[in-house]
């Protein structure tokens, strides 16, 4: 008989307890972002795909096309083409195109790039229908950084 | 009582359109509290706020075909849902929303509520009986076991409250509590009424919330066992009938609630009684029931069954007891 009142009083206490905890969480403002309307910003150390890094003045890539970074990709996604520059000294990027539908975000381009050329992008919108989308042009993607800069 | 024809048309525009927005915006009332629990926004898309999101549910609805499966019993198939709305629209004729609201006083307008919503239990047996799906079987036989255990301790609080005002007519009962809300059921000062009536309250609220199948008690709905229950096979406006029933369920036990425990349409200070005041504890004890069913997760049909048997019962039998005796005495 003493376990039946226990039990009764004993459950409406947490029940009670219960109640409480969900009105209070009712009370505490909102922890979901509306997406579409709210862009979120991206942590330091989030991984998008890489992009290239410009000079700070001329806008031109920091790459030299030395191939480093091709060499270390584990799932070759990084495909690399450069001329002999005009002045005769090095090499000038003309083409860098990203296969990110084998990317596994490793980071080794990044960390074997020693001309600070390379760097994770914040991007982080990448559905999409087709597959074509993720061979991303690199270069194409540093002109259009600099024209929105401009 | 006057019997004009146009008394019966008020009603039917009247109720139909308190029922029909109540159930349309309760629903939306739910997502916004159950998100706000949550900690989400909830429905926002549709109109300002979301406020148009029942209607677009509502067609949605509408323009889904209805679909009778093969090997359902195909005629208590269709009627199922509607059974389940008639009765909730049927029990607004007796609830007196204020002194002068009401569109058919009744000397026994408890009993006929009473007896109205022991039909919506009909309605989701023959609903999960037609199907014939194993789910919705199982379903509809848990919701009349849970319907019959939680009547007894409903009607005996119900007796209770007959016994203190003399009256099976709710216009009566709330006319008895006018006045402030000392003079109100649960906290009636009058014989020392208060101090086990306010249990009686409580428990006719659990009951309430069992009678019309909402979380915690959800049994029959219970989707991790039974996928929908009695709605399984129901598509469409079948299963927008249902929903619609439910709402409306909880509308007229929260419009019960308040007529018989909480003084009907009285100001608590015995001020400007009016139709606002019963709108008012209508919708904190409907916004109480969203509340309880985003906070208990739901039982099981065993303990269920033994909160009722084991406590309500005879609790609300002592209570019975009890009143009478406090009724003999002072």
């Amino acid at each position: 008989m003493n376990e039946y009142w226990s039990d009764i009083f004993n459950g409406s206490k947490s029940l009670i307890t219960g109640l409480l905890i969900t009105a209070r969480e009712f009370c505490k403002p909102v922890v979901t972002e509306r997406y579409p309307y709210e862009v979120p910003t991206m942590t330091p150390l989030f991984r998008g795909h890489i992009e290239l890094i410009g000079n700070e003045e001329t806008g031109q890539p920091n790459c030299v096309v030395c191939g480093l970074c091709q060499r270390a990709c584990p799932s070759t996604c990084i495909s690399l083409e450069g001329k002999k520059a005009e002045s005769g000294k090095g090499k000038v990027l003309t083409r860098y195109i990203l296969d990110f539908t084998k990317c596994s975000l490793c980071g080794a381009c990044v960390e074997s790039c020693n001309f600070n050329a390379l760097q994770f992008s914040k991007e982080y919108n990448l559905a999409s229908f087709d597959k074509n989308d993720y061979i991303i042009d690199l270069l194409k993607r540093l002109e259009d950084q600099n024209q929105c800069k401009q | 009582m006057e019997t004009s024809i146009w008394r019966a048309l008020l009603y039917l525009v009247g109720i139909m359109a308190f029922a029909g927005l109540n159930a349309a915006y309760l629903g939306w009332c739910e997502r916004k509290g159950a998100a706000r629990i949550q900690r989400r926004v909830g429905p926002t898309e549709a109109g300002w706020a979301g406020l148009a999101q029942p209607l677009a549910d509502g067609l949605k609805l509408m323009s889904k075909q209805l679909l009778v499966p093969d090997g359902v019993d195909s005629i208590i198939f269709r009627v199922a849902p509607v059974l389940a709305m008639i009765p909730a629209i049927t029990s607004m004729v007796v609830i007196p929303f204020s002194g002068g609201i009401e569109a058919r006083g009744m000397e026994l307008s408890v009993l006929l509520l009473f007896a109205l919503a022991s039909l919506s239990m009909i309605a989701i047996l023959l609903g999960g009986w037609a199907s014939g799906n194993k789910y919705a079987i199982i379903s509809s036989a848990r919701a009349v076991s849970q319907n019959l255990a939680y009547e007894i301790p409903m009607l005996l609080t119900v007796i209770t409250i007959v016994m203190i005002s003399g009256s099976m007519n709710l216009r009566e009962i709330a006319l008895d509590q006018q006045g402030g809300f000392w003079h109100w059921n649960i906290f009636r000062l009058e014989n020392g009424h208060f101090v086990i009536m306010w249990i009686s309250f409580i428990i006719f609220f659990i009951c309430s919330i069992a009678e019309t199948n909402r979380a915690p008690f959800d049994m029959t709905e219970a989707e991790s066992e039974l996928v929908a229950g009695y709605m399984t096979e129901y598509g469409s406006m079948g299963f927008g009938l249902f929903m619609m029933g439910e709402y409306l369920n909880m509308v007229v036990g929260a419009c019960l609630t308040t007529v018989l425990f909480l003084g009907g349409w009285d100001c608590p200070f015995g001020k400007t009684p009016g139709v606002w005041w019963f709108l008012i504890k209508i919708y904190i004890l409907l916004f109480t029931v969203i509340w309880i069913r985003w906070t208990y997760p739901r039982t099981q049909i065993y303990r269920l069954l033994n909160l009722s048997w084991k406590i309500l019962i005879p609790f609300s039998l002592a209570i019975l007891i009890i009143t009478a005796a406090l009724i003999k005495v002072f």
